[in-house]
């Protein structure tokens, strides 16, 4: 039981996934609830600091760093589902680990709240608690309805692989952690030439074409490798993949419907959770059908 | 005679400001579709949605609503209790001040028969709601002038509120502790009420008013006989009793009295209890008369602006009545602060300080660029700027007390502000996500003008890009630029590149095009270059900064270790810090 003592974490959420994606949210809790991850609530969590990178670095670090000193003030780790927030929330850690100029000024600023980041917690993103946290023998021994003939295409982000030395999530040029949790639930998980790259989300709102450019080229290539899902764990490669998926293929016509589901959306029907709590119905494109490839 | 005029003055400004009020939220335009709204098919509108939806299932919400957000407050409670007990007390015990003892006439009276403003309950009431409210106020000073919560910004209007608030309680409590000890007070109401014919009983009396009321006589001192004190008391019950339950009972006023009882006579002589009187009621008037412009209009118009938030939406209500409902809005703000408080980018007014950023600051700009007070060019650019500071949480919508859909007034104000042309480079960051996803309810040209815009920004920056020069003529190297870049971690490793075109060669955004160079000015490796050799043009006139999708192949894959993506967002970060002098 000790290890289940270690598994509590300060669940880090952003700005998005309340806003606009709220069934990653339910979906997530229900699956860690099952998977015996505590999670806490810091009501008091900001931005991650992600959006304000192209617009202010520093404004970008504290905006992080506040996050980080919230966290440590409870001596928690944090477990982030957005990609983009983990990818922060790990940029500003190192940033304020190695530059002590950086690390002074910001903590000045934090001292005005009475908070203080001295970089004694973790940064894991969903994926690497459900691979290392949990580990997939435990979550293979807590399915009971497994998939068959499903098959996959794992989206691994940008934000999470790379710079590695930052990130440390998986090797950026071979990744395996997203394959090997896809295929714990009984689904194929389909090699692709693409699954590295951008779903084109940081483009969206400031350049449509090239944005769409991108999702365009990753939809099809899954496609044509033979998915019948692509599945991510990030809240804009989702936004990305549904939402704009959806505009897409309204503006430009074309085949590319390719479904896209959130991994604990995944994962929650092969442990049995119900299609509400994970909020199948919730995503833009329907993904209801995947619940025919469950074996009973 | 006074007291009458003034009433019937401060009840007309009421009347006039009100009905003013009312007419600006069917004439203010808060967004770019309200522009072409007729004020007169917004009256008729609203008219409608009225009454469609009182007599439609969505009465039941209004009730729910009206009992839990409106008199329970259940939203502040959510977020604070402290600011809830706070803003009840206040409130709460106002309200019942007003009813019970400032409209006595005509609440009070009308339900109690027996009603008498100096008979108990009503005289133990009127104290206890008083301490309840300066309990309240005292609370509301504390939070904002001694807690201090950070980014909590208090301005004008709200000290008048709590000042104004405060002299109607003091003079009330001054006037009544007054008119306890007062020794005239006491002959005016033996005059009117008591019917005692010799100078024995009257002596009787007054020791025993002096004893037990509190009453400060000039002829007659402490300690007094048993037996008059007797007298005393079977007259006042014959007399007084019906009327007059005892003084101690208005604890407040008796506390003031009992405190001020050696000065009580001098101050009784000066008639001070007429000058508080004044001060008590044209303190409340003046309050009236000022309410509809006053922080103080928001009990009328936050209650309105949760009603009509509660059963209303985006998509299923008419343009005209989210026009109507969102200049209501505007007066509905009370500057809590709550907003601010939780907003996810509060934080960065830090860094970045321009107090549009602050949505409880926002909305006071808002205000003045609605009603037309906000011209000038540079302060609609900084609300521009901090407006598009917003990551489109719905924190401040979901928290606001006043129920005010305020990440829908910012998006309109944006878009509003987009049309005045201005060069808005956050634009190009994340942060416009969200303006993709709602570009549908968005014209196309207003959707992709401030884009352009921006971009053309970034044209201009670079004479070179311009006019196609082949090959460049050596200068010196711009140092300034060179020494500007490194804020994070290793970005002067740029001067170990090679020229390799790994990062250009790996880069998603450059394979996207056949031609990349026309649609995308200097590619990864040449703007790392260019920053090397310090020119300041090539690095900052070219579309690949902004396009780059920061997925950070380039960064990895470079065998020289460049952090090229980080290269990237720091050029963004100095043409905006150019451009607006962010910080």
């Amino acid at each position: 039981m000790d290890g289940k003592a270690i598994m509590k974490f300060a669940l880090f959420l952003g700005c998005t996934i309340p806003a606009r994606l709220p069934q990653y949210e339910s979906s997530s809790r229900s699956v860690l609830g099952k998977l015996g991850v505590e999670l806490v609530n810091i009501k008091e969590f900001n931005c991650c600091g992600y959006p304000l990178r192209n617009i202010n670095f520093k404004a970008a670090v504290l905006s992080s760093a506040r996050n980080l000193a919230l966290a440590e003030r409870e001596s928690l780790n944090i477990l982030v589902l957005c990609k983009c927030g983990f990818g922060m929330l790990k940029h500003a850690a190192h940033f304020m680990k190695e530059i002590p100029a950086l690390r002074k000024e910001i903590n000045a600023i934090l001292k005005k709240e009475g908070l203080t980041y001295e970089g004694d917690i973790e940064i894991k993103h969903l994926l690497s608690v459900l691979y290392h946290d949990v580990g997939v023998e435990v979550i293979k021994e807590k399915i009971t309805k497994p998939y068959t003939k499903l098959k996959i295409a794992a989206h691994y982000g940008c934000h999470a692989l790379r710079p590695k030395e930052i990130l440390q999530f998986d090797d950026p040029v071979n990744p395996t952690l997203f394959d090997n949790l896809v295929r714990a639930t009984g689904a194929e998980s389909i090699d692709w030439q693409a699954r590295l790259d951008c779903c084109g989300a940081p483009l969206f709102g400031t350049n449509d074409d090239l944005s769409m450019d991108l999702t365009e080229k990753k939809l099809a290539n899954a496609k044509q490798s033979g998915a019948d899902y692509l599945c991510d764990a990030c809240a804009y490669c989702h936004i990305q993949l549904d939402t704009v998926q959806g505009m897409l293929n309204k503006e430009r016509g074309g085949n590319h419907l390719l479904p896209a589901i959130l991994y604990p959306q995944l994962l929650g029907l092969s442990l049995d959770i119900d299609s509400v709590t994970l909020g199948l119905a919730m995503n833009k494109i329907d993904i209801t059908s995947v619940e025919k490839y469950l074996s009973i | 005679m006074a007291y009458y005029i003034s009433l019937y003055i401060s009840l007309a400004i009421f009347a006039i400001g009100l009905i003013y009020k009312i007419a600006t939220w069917f004439f203010l335009k808060t967004s770019v579709d309200s522009k072409t709204i007729p004020t007169a098919k917004r009256v008729s509108s609203a008219l409608k949605g009225i009454i469609s939806t009182i007599f439609s299932s969505k009465v039941l919400t209004l009730v729910k609503v009206f009992f839990l957000d409106v008199i329970l407050q259940r939203k502040v409670l959510h977020e604070d209790s402290f600011r809830w007990l706070t803003h009840i007390l206040i409130y709460g015990a106002f309200m019942l001040l007003l009813f019970m003892h400032a409209l006595d006439k005509f609440i009070t009276s009308a339900i109690f028969t027996d009603y008498l403003p100096t008979l108990n309950p009503f005289l133990f009431l009127r104290d206890f709601f008083g301490a309840l409210v300066i309990i309240g106020i005292c609370m509301a000073i504390y939070r904002r002038f001694i807690l201090k919560a950070p980014r909590l910004k208090t301005n004008p209007m709200d000290i008048y509120a709590i000042i104004l608030l405060a002299i109607i309680m003091a003079s009330g409590i001054l006037l009544e502790g007054t008119k306890i000890g007062s020794y005239s007070v006491y002959k005016q109401m033996v005059a009117d009420y008591a019917d005692i014919e010799e100078e024995e009983e009257l002596k009787a009396l007054t020791a025993f008013w002096v004893k037990e009321f509190g009453t400060v006589a000039p002829d007659l001192k402490k300690p007094f006989d048993t037996e008059l004190l007797e007298e005393g008391s079977e007259v006042h019950e014959m007399s007084c009793a019906g009327c007059h339950s005892r003084a101690q009972w208005a604890f407040v006023g008796y506390s003031v009295a009992f405190a001020s009882r050696g000065v009580a006579l001098s101050l009784d002589r000066t008639g001070i209890h007429t000058l508080l009187w004044y001060i008590h009621f044209l303190a409340c008037f003046i309050g009236l008369a000022y309410l509809p412009f006053s922080k103080f209009f928001h009990i009328i118009t936050s209650p309105l602006s949760l009603l009509a938030n509660s059963v209303m939406d985006k998509r299923g209500s008419e343009s005209a009545n989210i026009a109507t409902r969102q200049a209501l809005e505007l007066d509905a703000c009370t500057h809590c602060g709550q907003c601010t408080s939780r907003c996810s980018v509060g934080v960065i007014f830090e860094q970045i300080q321009n107090i549009n950023i602050l949505p409880s600051e926002k909305i006071q700009s808002l205000k003045r660029i609605v009603s037309g007070k906000e011209t000038d060019e540079k302060g609609l650019k900084l609300i521009l700027v901090g407006t598009s500071l917003c990551t489109n949480c719905h924190r401040c919508t979901d928290v606001c007390p006043a129920g005010i859909n305020l990440e829908e007034l910012w998006f309109n104000m944006r878009e509003v502000l987009f049309q005045k042309d201005y060069q808005e480079f956050s634009v190009l960051s994340p942060l416009s996500f969200y303006r993709g996803l709602m570009k549908e309810g968005i014209r196309q040209g207003d959707y992709k003008r401030p884009l352009d815009l921006a971009r053309e920004a970034i044209a201009a920056e670079s004479d070179l890009m311009k006019n196609q020069v082949k090959n460049l003529t050596l200068t010196r190297p711009d140092r300034e630029i060179q020494g500007m870049l490194g804020l994070s971690d290793q970005v002067s490793t740029f001067k170990e590149c090679f020229a390799c075109q790994t990062c250009t060669n790996v880069c998603p955004v450059v394979a996207n095009y056949e031609n990349p160079m026309e649609i995308l000015g200097m590619l990864p490796h040449q703007i790392m270059h260019a920053v090397g050799l310090g020119v300041r043009d090539l690095a900052f006139g070219s579309n690949m900064i902004w396009d780059c999708v920061t997925c950070y192949q380039c960064q990895e894959q470079c065998p020289q270790g460049v952090r090229v993506t980080e290269v990237l967002f720091e050029l963004k970060n100095l043409a905006i810090r150019n451009v607006y002098n962010l910080c």
